[in-house]
């Protein structure tokens, strides 16, 4: 299996609240190095007209800071969730992917790359210096999963 | 206080960040007090002390991701008069309302399809399970395909217009950075009948439900209050530029025609111990009587009439239902947004068809001043934003007054409107009593920016106290 296929990042996150923008910042870097076959989002969170953007993509990779993953990063396969609904104006990751089956008829594979954070309390842009040596190890391990898209694709059929 | 109970609930589901409720029991378990507790941007206006001018409307937008563009916005036309700037040419004005009128058509149509249709279309008492917008869109396929592409319409309005969906640099002090191509046009221009058809729809879903609910409605988390606005100066609705007014309850009033850079001398705010979020008030009423209501229903009922064809019609029939008199439901919120939103949708196709668009003076300069104000008519209502800076080009002071600020008493009121309706002597938070609580504040549609939104911060904690402070009951849902 080494067809290439098709991927979309979404990083959100709130630059202006310190390790919340680890989403956008890792999107940032992503966008940079221009990487084939994937296209790169960023915002501060996700809202429901995101499912219809998802169900274009083959594979979507949604980056965001976590206060409680095991710290560098985690990265999980998403199943799409139907149910209660917690969240505000946005909606969590399994909630984009829920409606981008029910409305769009996505086939997509979804997944959650989470990155440790540590300060979200206060108004500042910046990552603190543990966030900052995370996201270049969630970059690096991103990276080199899609410059392979053989290996995400292999992750994706698991 | 001694022989009272305390009930929290936190945060609110539904709402933008966090907040949390809190209500006070006394011995016979009737409710004596509601509190909504808002955790505020506390920290935000002193975090843009020292920063350039210019940078503003770009930063201020980070205070929210759900309406960025109000913020960007109101912090433009504050920064505007800075750089000595009291008209913009047509084609910056017209930009920048088509990117406002983008924003509102987006917001409001997240809301009423996302937030508030579950209650309508399954009722209060629905499983919460179904009770979302999942269940909408297995439920109501084409009705959430709709509330998708709405959205999805509004924010490449915003894209096109502001540069790009997050830290969009569209608006400049004293004009826009870019106008619009033809071809960005023609894009917009191909499915906005599409977007008016559907904006028709929604406003008939929340007019017939508000009608027919009436009766149940009427009391539900309602009262009488005074309503702020910005209205154009012959009283037409005007949702990016205009002046205050404000009305009371009955309609008489209170002040008219007044040059928002004055706001200070007609509103004054109000800090409480117990939230971080002021009080705002209306000074010649008091902090006791001049509290207010901000968006789309005071938006209704402050106007004379509305300047797009299709909102008159329904504006006058939404007023017909008091007989012309303010209309002080707090459910009515919701009928009141459709408006909103099938207006923003005209003026959208009206600017769509504008050759000004396409023209390339963008920017005036003038003289230089030391303090800004400037207010919009946001999703959700009146927003503030007031700068001084030095010599240097500094902010040296900001005060942001935001919407759901304004409407921080009116939050309050429905709160123990509905907690008084609905404890009974049993002190527990129910199922029904917490969806009802929820259903009064979303009516509002706040908008609790700061929060942060990383994975694990937003679990819904329902905690029960009794009058010494103990917990005595406690819920959470991941």
């Amino acid at each position: 299996m080494s067809e290439k296929r098709k991927i979309l990042l979404i990083g959100y996150g709130n630059p202006a609240r310190a390790d919340d923008g680890l989403g956008p910042a890792l999107a940032e870097e992503i966008e940079s190095k221009n990487i084939s076959d994937v296209t790169v989002e960023a915002d501060y969170q996700l809202t429901i007209e995101d499912s219809a953007q998802v169900a274009e993509y083959d594979v979507v990779v949604f980056a965001d800071a976590s206060v409680n993953c095991s710290e560098p990063f985690s990265f999980e396969p998403l199943t799409a969730r139907e149910g209660e609904s917690f969240s505000s104006h946005s909606v969590e990751p399994a909630e984009v992917m829920a409606l981008a089956e029910n409305l769009f008829k996505s086939k997509a594979k979804g997944f959650i790359l989470a990155i440790r954070g540590y300060e979200f309390d206060r108004f500042g842009e910046g990552l603190s210096k543990k966030a900052k040596v995370n996201l270049q190890k969630a970059l690096d391990f991103i990276e080199s999963l899609f410059v392979k898209g053989d290996c995400l694709c292999r992750t994706a059929n698991m | 206080m001694s022989n009272s109970k305390r009930i929290i609930i936190e945060p609110v589901t539904r709402v933008e960040g966090h907040g949390k409720v809190s209500i006070l029991l006394d011995e016979n378990n009737k409710v004596t007090q509601a509190r909504f507790h808002v955790v505020e941007f506390r920290g935000f206006e002193r975090f843009i002390q020292g920063r350039p001018y210019w940078e503003i409307p770009v930063l201020v937008q980070r205070l929210c991701g759900i309406c960025p563009v109000s913020h960007h916005l109101a912090a433009a036309k504050a920064m505007d008069k800075i750089v000595g700037v009291d008209k913009l040419t047509p084609t910056a004005e017209k930009l920048r309302r088509l990117m406002h009128y983008g924003q509102m058509f987006q917001s409001h149509a997240l809301h009423f399809f996302h937030l508030c249709s579950p209650d309508l279309l399954f009722g209060f008492d629905a499983d919460p399970k179904i009770r979302n917008v999942i269940g909408v869109a297995i439920k109501y396929p084409e009705l959430a395909v709709q509330g998708v592409m709405m959205r999805k319409y509004g924010q490449e309005i915003i894209k096109a217009t502001a540069g790009k969906k997050i830290h969009g640099t569209g608006a400049i002090p004293g004009g826009i950075n870019k106008n619009l191509s033809i071809a960005e046009r023609d894009v917009f221009l191909k499915d906005i009948k599409q977007m008016l058809d559907w904006a028709r729809g929604a406003l008939n879903i929340a007019k017939d439900y508000t009608v027919k609910n009436l009766d149940m409605l009427k009391p539900f988390a309602s009262f009488d209050s005074n309503h702020l606005s910005l209205v154009r100066s012959d009283g037409a609705m005007d949702l990016y530029h205009g002046n205050l007014r404000a009305i009371t309850a009955d309609g008489k009033k209170i002040f008219d025609q007044v040059d928002y850079s004055n706001y200070s001398d007609y509103i004054a705010e109000e800090v409480k111990s117990w939230s971080y979020m002021k009080f705002p008030f209306i000074k010649s009423l008091g902090p006791q009587n001049g509290w207010y209501r901000v968006g789309p229903l005071a938006g209704i009922n402050t106007c004379d009439f509305i300047d797009t064809p299709e909102a008159e019609k329904a504006r006058k029939d939404f007023m017909a239902l008091t007989s012309n008199k303010p209309n002080n439901i707090t459910m009515a919120y919701h009928w009141a947004r459709m408006i909103e939103l099938l207006h923003s949708a005209e003026k959208i196709n009206e600017l769509l068809h504008d050759k000004d668009l396409q023209g390339t003076d963008l920017v005036v300069k003038g003289k230089r001043r030391n303090e800004g104000v400037g207010l919009i008519e946001a999703p959700r209502g009146t927003l503030f934003h007031h700068y001084k800076i030095n010599d240097n080009d500094q902010i040296i002071s900001a005060n942001l007054i935001v919407s759901t600020t304004n409407n921080n008493e009116p939050f309050n009121r429905a709160v123990q409107k509905v907690a008084a309706d609905y404890i009974d002597g049993v002190p527990k938070i129910t199922e029904g009593l917490l969806n009802r609580i929820e259903v009064a504040i979303r009516a509002y549609d706040p908008c609790l920016s700061c929060a942060t939104h990383a994975l694990g911060k937003m679990p819904l904690i329902v905690t029960l106290y009794d009058y010494q402070g103990n917990e005595i009951d406690s819920k959470t849902k991941q």
